[in-house]
Order: C-alpha cells, then sequence, then structure tokens
C-alpha cells in the first residue's frame, strides 16, 4: 500500500519533472515549477517555509524527500527497476554506512560554496544534476525524435510540429551531463541508491534529521527469523537482517521491504527511537571522491582548449566580463545562488542562454550566461526570471526588464560594413529594441551605425545580427553589476492627414 | 489566358515606355477589351485594411485573375517583429484574412502563410495576431526558422547574389502573393515589396555582406516572382524602422497599393512614405537597382494609376 503510494507520487514528480525540462513547444507554460520544492534551491532563494516544510516532513516521515521529490532519487530507482527487470535474481546486501565521506563531501561542499566555488555543489546537487542531466543528455534525443516527427507531418503537409536546432550548448556541461548520467546511472543499475548514501550532500544532511524522524521502518525482533528477503529488497543497503538493525540514516522510505517480508517482521511505524550504526570504512566507494575529484581537476585543462583565433584582417576584441542573465541582478549574485540546474537555458525560447565555462571563473562554471551565437534576448520576454528557483534570478515585470542594463553596446568601426566595404548594412540598428544603435548619415547617402550606451539594454540583437566574421563589428560588453538603463528619447508624435498619395 | 494576355500588355507597356510614346498605354487597353491590363498600379485611401484590399482587387479585375481553382497560394506579409498590430511592425493581420478568404473563394485548394523572423519565430507568429487570424481562416501556416525548410535556387540575373536558400513555400506553390507592411528602414531605407524578399530568404547576413541594396533587387529576380504586391500602409512605421521604439513611430495613414509591377509599388509606397518623413527615391538604392534589372519600372507616370478615396 505504501510503496504503491510512493510509485504514484514518485511518477507524478518523475514526469512532470523530466517533461518539464523537455519541452520546448510551450506546452509546460504555467505548470507548477516542481523545482521550487527542491532543497538547494530553496535554501539558496531563502524560501524559508519550504525549507522548514521539507525539514518537518523528514522529522515525521524519514526521507520521503529522496523517494518522491528528488527527480535525482526517482531516476535511480526506475534504473534499479529496470536492472531488477532485466536480472530477475538481482540481490542487494547490506553494506556499512561510511560516514566520513559522507560527511565529508557534505562539509566541503559547503566550506567550497561559502568560499565561492558554488561549482562544487553544483555538481553534486541532486536536483541541479538531474537537470544538467535532462537538458544535456536527454533533451537532444527529445528533439530529434520531435525533429523525426516534424519530418513526417510536415511532409503530409501538417506543420503541428516543426524542427528545432540541436546543437551542443556547452562542450563543459555535455560531459558533466553525460558523466553524471553514466555514473548515476551504473552505480543504480549495480547497486541501488549508493550514490544518495555516500556523496549527495542533500542525502547526508536529510539521513541525519532521518535518524531522529518519527516514521521509521522498524523490525519486529519477536516476528524476525533473519530469513534475509527484507535486505535483498532494499536498495539502499541498509538492512542487517542477521543484527535485526536498520540504518535510518540510509533508508529512503521506498518501503520495498515491507511487501517482502512473509511474517510480517518489518513495518512502518511512528516511534521516537535512536539508533546508531558504527562506521567504518568501505573502500569501494572511494571512486565517488575520485570521480568528483577527477572530474573538478580535468576541467582547467579544457580552458586551454578554447583559445582564441585572431584573423589579421578584422580588428579582434574581447569581452572583459560576461553577460550574466537577466534577473541575476550580478556575477557575484550569481554566483552565490546559481547551482546550474539549466532549466533557464532548456526554458530561453530564444536560444540565449547557455552554460559558461571560466567566464565566471571556476567556481562559477556552467552557470547560465547571455551568448548571442544563437539568438539574442527579446525585450518582452521575462522567462528565465520566472522559472529559477533558486532566486538566482529574480523575477522582473516586463517594465522593469525594458529598463534593464545588462551589458552596454561596443561599436567597433573599422569591422563595420559600411565602412569597410561603403555599402548598406545596418542590421543591428534594425534590431535595436531602444535604438541605442542607429543609423546615422555617413557619405554618398549612406548611414552608419552609431552607438549610445546609455540607453542599450545589453539584448544582444545587434551583435547576433551583425554579418562581419570572425570579429563582429558589434558587441555587447557585460555589466558584472546590472544598472538600469536611460530611457531612450521617443520619436516626435505626428498625427498625419494625408490628402494625396504623393505620387 | 487573362494572365498571359496580362503579362503581355505589361511587356508591351515596357516597349511603350522606352519609346517614349505616350498614348500607347490606352491604345494597349483598348486592344485587350476586359483584360486585366485596365491598370498597373492602384492606391487606396481611406478604409479598413480588408475594404481597402476589395476595392483594390476589383481594379485588377478580382483575385481570380490571379488565383486559380485548384492552386496551390503563398501569402507573405511580414511578420518580423514580436509586435502587435498597433505598433505596425507587422503587415496587418486583417488584412491577410481578407486576401486568404479571396484565394479560397476563387477556389485556391491551398494557402500557405509564413515569414523568416527575426525576433523569435513562435513570439512574432502569435504576438502579430497573424497565426491565429490565417489559421481560423483555413490558411496552413509554415516555419521558417530552420534551415531545412529552404532550398537553394539560382538566381542568374542576380549581380550579387547568385543563389539563394528559398523557403519551400514558394517553390512548391503555383502563385505567391506578396503582402509587406509600409515602413523605413535603417539599412535599406525603406522596407516595402523588394525588401519583404529576405523573409522568403534562409541567408540574410550574406544579403547585409556583400551590399545589401543590390542583393534586394538581386532575388526580386527569382524566376518565380510575386504574382501581386500588396502594400499595407493602414499604419505606418515612420520612424526608428524596421522594429520601431515605440507608438510614436506608427502613423495611422489608412493606404493600400497594389501592383503586379514591385518597382513600381514601392516607388509610390515610397513617395507616399516621403510625404510623412524625407524619403528621396536615390537613397533607396534598390528600387533603381531593381529596375536596372527589369525587375520592374520607377515610372510611375508610365503607368496606368488608379487612385481610390474611400
Amino acid at each position: 500500500m505504501l510503496k504503491k503510494l510512493r510509485f504514484l507520487l514518485a511518477g507524478i514528480t518523475g514526469l512532470l519533472f523530466t517533461f518539464y525540462f523537455l519541452d520546448f513547444a510551450g506546452w509546460t507554460d504555467g505548470w507548477l515549477n516542481l523545482a521550487r520544492l527542491q532543497l538547494v534551491p530553496a535554501l539558496l532563494a531563502g524560501s524559508l517555509l519550504v525549507v522548514v516544510a521539507l525539514i518537518l516532513v523528514t522529522l515525521v516521515f524519514g526521507r520521503i524527500y529522496c523517494s518522491v521529490i528528488c527527480p535525482l532519487g526517482i531516476f535511480q530507482d526506475v534504473v534499479a527497476w529496470l536492472a531488477k527487470k532485466v536480472n530477475r535474481k538481482k540481490r542487494y546486501v547490506f553494506s556499512r554506512e561510511n560516514r566520513t565521506l559522507r560527511y565529508g563531501v557534505l562539509i566541503i561542499v559547503v566550506i567550497a560554496f561559502l568560499s565561492g566555488a558554488t561549482v562544487l555543489l553544483s555538481l553534486l546537487d541532486p536536483y541541479s544534476a538531474f537537470g544538467r542531466m535532462v537538458v544535456h543528455v536527454f533533451r537532444p534525443v527529445y528533439l530529434a525524435l520531435n525533429n523525426l516527427l516534424a519530418w513526417v507531418f510536415n511532409g503530409l503537409g501538417n506543420y503541428t510540429f516543426y524542427h528545432v536546432d540541436i546543437y551542443v550548448l556547452s562542450g563543459v556541461s555535455l560531459v558533466v551531463g553525460l558523466l553524471t548520467f553514466g555514473v548515476i546511472t551504473w552505480l543504480a543499475w549495480r547497486y541501488g541508491r549508493t550514490w544518495c548514501n555516500t556523496v549527495c550532500p542533500v542525502g547526508t544532511f536529510l539521513g541525519f534529521l532521518s535518524r531522529y524522524s518519527l516514521g521509521k521502518v522498524e523490525i519486529d525482533k519477536q516476528a524476525c527469523v533473519s530469513c534475509g528477503l527484507c535486505e535483498k529488497k532494499c536498495k539502499a543497503a541498509c538492512i542487517d537482517s542477521k543484527t535485526k538493525k536498520i540504518d535510518h540514516s540510509r533508508c529512503v522510505d521506498c518501503f520495498n521491504c515491507l511487501s517482502a517480508c512473509h511474517k510480517q517482521g518489518i513495518k512502518y511505524r511512528f516511534a521516537w527511537k535512536k539508533k546508531r550504526v558504527e562506521p567504518e570504512t568501505d573502500t569501494s566507494k572511494r571512486r565517488f571522491v575520485a570521480t568528483v575529484g577527477a572530474l573538478v581537476m580535468a576541467l582547467p585543462d579544457k580552458a586551454l582548449a578554447q583559445a582564441q583565433t585572431i584573423v589579421k584582417n578584422n580588428k579582434p576584441w574581447k569581452k572583459q566580463h560576461p553577460l550574466s542573465p537577466p534577473g541575476s541582478q550580478s556575477a557575484r549574485h550569481l554566483l552565490d545562488h546559481c547551482t546550474a540546474c539549466h532549466l533557464c537555458v532548456a526554458k530561453c525560447p530564444s536560444k540565449v542562454l547557455k552554460p559558461a565555462f571560466m567566464d565566471y571563473g571556476l567556481g562559477g562554471m556552467m552557470q547560465p550566461k547571455m551568448d548571442f551565437e544563437h539568438g539574442f534576448c527579446n525585450f518582452d520576454c521575462t522567462v528565465c526570471s520566472e522559472v529559477c528557483p533558486n532566486g538566482a534570478l529574480l523575477p522582473l515585470t516586463k517594465e522593469e526588464k525594458h529598463k534593464l542594463q545588462m551589458g552596454r553596446v561596443v561599436f567597433v568601426r573599422e569591422n563595420c560594413i559600411v565602412f569597410a566595404d561603403e555599402t548598406s548594412c545596418g542590421a543591428c540598428s534594425e534590431h535595436c529594441p531602444t535604438q541605442a544603435v542607429s543609423m546615422v548619415p555617413y557619405k554618398n547617402g549612406l548611414t552608419i551605425p552609431s552607438v549610445n550606451p546609455d540607453i542599450c539594454v545589453g539584448c544582444g540583437g545587434c551583435e547576433y545580427v551583425c554579418p562581419v566574421r570572425p570579429f563582429r563589428a558589434i558587441y555587447i560588453e557585460g555589466n558584472p553589476e546590472h544598472l538600469q538603463a536611460k530611457a531612450f528619447i521617443e520619436s516626435e508624435k505626428k498625427e498625419v492627414i494625408l490628402d494625396d498619395f504623393g505620387f | 489566358m487573362n494572365r498571359r494576355e496580362f503579362l503581355k500588355t505589361l511587356a508591351l507597356t515596357g516597349v511603350a515606355t522606352t519609346l517614349k510614346w505616350d498614348g500607347v498605354m490606352d491604345i494597349m487597353a483598348h486592344a485587350l477589351p476586359g483584360s486585366a491590363a485596365d491598370c498597373d498600379l492602384v492606391a487606396v485611401m481611406g478604409g479598413e485594411p480588408a475594404e481597402m484590399f476589395r476595392r483594390a482587387i476589383t481594379e485588377f479585375g478580382g483575385i481570380g485573375k490571379f488565383v486559380k481553382p485548384g492552386q496551390k497560394v503563398v501569402v507573405k506579409p511580414n511578420i518580423g517583429w514580436d509586435k502587435v498590430p498597433e505598433l505596425a511592425g507587422n503587415t496587418n493581420p486583417e488584412l491577410i484574412v481578407e486576401i486568404i478568404n479571396q484565394c479560397f473563394a476563387a477556389g485556391a485548394e491551398e494557402v500557405v502563410v509564413f515569414d523568416h523572423t527575426c525576433d523569435d519565430w513562435r513570439k512574432c507568429y502569435k504576438n502579430s495576431g497573424i497565426e491565429d487570424a490565417a489559421k481560423a481562416a483555413g490558411a496552413k501556416v509554415m516555419p521558417a526558422h530552420e534551415e531545412s525548410y529552404y532550398r537553394e535556387v539560382s538566381l542568374p540575373h542576380g549581380k550579387n547574389l547568385k543563389t539563394a536558400k528559398v523557403h519551400k513555400a514558394i517553390l512548391d506553390c503555383d502563385v505567391w502573393i506578396n503582402v509587406p507592411i509600409l515602413k523605413n528602414h535603417g539599412g535599406a531605407k525603406m522596407t516595402i515589396s523588394m525588401k519583404n524578399h529576405m523573409g522568403i530568404v534562409w541567408d540574410r547576413g550574406f544579403f547585409h555582406k556583400n551590399d545589401l541594396q543590390q542583393c534586394i533587387a538581386d532575388i526580386c529576380t527569382i524566376n518565380k516572382p510575386a504574382i501581386l504586391n500588396v502594400v499595407d500602409a493602414y499604419r505606418m512605421m515612420k520612424t526608428n524602422g524596421p522594429r520601431g521604439k515605440s507608438a510614436a513611430d506608427v502613423v495611422l495613414t489608412k493606404s493600400l497599393f497594389m501592383s503586379t509591377d514591385i518597382v513600381a509599388v514601392d516607388t509610390a509606397a515610397t513617395k507616399f512614405f516621403n510625404q510623412v518623413e524625407a524619403m528621396p527615391l536615390e537613397v533607396v538604392g534598390h528600387l533603381a537597382k531593381g529596375e536596372e534589372l527589369k525587375v520592374g519600372t520607377m515610372n510611375i507616370d508610365s503607368l496606368k494609376v488608379k487612385r481610390i478615396k474611400i
């Protein structure tokens, strides 16, 4: 019964979550954003209500969070379930808790975060890890399936489905997403919930709380015959059937054990009961530290690989600061709040957000930045600021967005087509919503861009559309702290009464 | 048959123009009684968008002169920007609906609407009001935001633009109707019928890189030109085009221009625009370049023009 309830809840959460991240067509607009119920985002966003509620729920019921709220936990259960389908003889065996590793990781993550290396928390926060996995691994597959459908339907003259561009958003994030997917899948397939019970900082924190929870799975020592059936079913490997003890810090309340018992010797009960398991080193789990360590060590090397090419006949430039997304207030605010779940990246309809590499420094790796290769920030759009569960991007109204200056325009005259070729262009000015880039008289009836950075909002329309390569003739320099753009002067209003056609 | 006669007339008109033989027009018009050559260019003023279209197309002998039963028709508006109709960034949806309705009434099998937008295409299609209105009128609204919707064609008469990837809808249809909105343009000076072709091609960057004005003229040499150009000047963007900053850039001019001659209709519309904001024809480079490529004529006086005030 309890197990079925978990199945139902986990199924709903898992599907909603996954689809929310996959959707590009706006079908999930207005859906409940479950990401706001996640512990780390709620903590960073300062959503006291959610944090307190989650702690209370854990203190009353145990780690049900890990079974029905955490998408990464649900994903692991699905993998373990599949593993069981493939190998019906699959058995889990009790293992001892590796407390040093668990608390070690938690402490290191907290210290790293406090000292500005948010990247470690980003890597290990289960919600964010799940988000990246979906965005970088599942989403391309989903898009490819969509394109297949579009191909079939468009061929029949139906345009309900349409083609979408599939490309690598960021090499690092793709690698991290793939590694997360590979490691988590492999672990879940072989060992069930090992990740949650050794590495996951959220699992460790909630595990600590669940030692003292009211609701617990308990073994009835009179009824129990130590047959070991429950232990074999326990994907958290926290039931020791020989000593008839359960490590509640690792139990994720999946309730698989309850139905396994023929003697009704294991039950979920509400009671105060303290239990301690002796900590002991488990060498088999050290590979996690190695994995995480290797990952962190390997990343700076990639920085060197991304060297910029400089072509002589075109004046090169380099941005001093990255553009942080609308609502992020400053690069610092982003660094302190964002765990790189990439929900904003997935939801950006203009394809302007992409994970940063070293733009914000090592600590801010994978956090979103604005990049104008595939699109520019829509003047009226505030989607990213609305979906962010971490409070890293704070909600903006359309009016606030119109006045927000995320960066300032820079014009490189030497590279401009009007200057170099003496032909018309004006693509930049065309796209400028405030006419911070306007066309002014040049020569031979030509007009050339003229910029007024004070009224620029930093949307990047000009940089996106400028046809000059490799270095464009116009680009946006990021504001490390977002500013207010000065109001642009409206054109002279005209009430025209025309009585003639003019020809 | 009418279409053929019409083209013949047009060709002869061209000859007449070069011969500078005034009066040929009239003779021609009489020579082919009841043909579509009753006029070459219609300008209407003072009505609602649909009403003005109905009035103008009547002068051309009805939409049936252009659209035949069973044909696949493309109606190509300007849907470039994420703007509501009041801000005049995109063609008026009421006008588009009227044209779609008339095409179906003339027996069109299918009407397709699309544009290669500048802003995010889904927002443009939606907020312009064109997607919903066109769908409600029974037209198919096709995406154009991805390269796979385009096929390469060669432009043997183009100067700088020798090939271009053109939207499949244009290449696969029987006839297409070009329905731009009248706006000023920071780069091309004006965006009307000729400039509206940049919404049927994939690589606009090439245009900007290789003399924009020339490339606009070049794309108009495509071997399947629009059968009709309808310029929406119900609202006109006088300044800060083609995107516009605010409602102050827009004037309500309640007009419409229609012609089979793309250079002529753009010349007429530019002259009309010139009454509100100075816009000498010389600076709108693609007009003269279009004439040079024999896409049409800038000499409106050589044409039979109907001016209608409602």
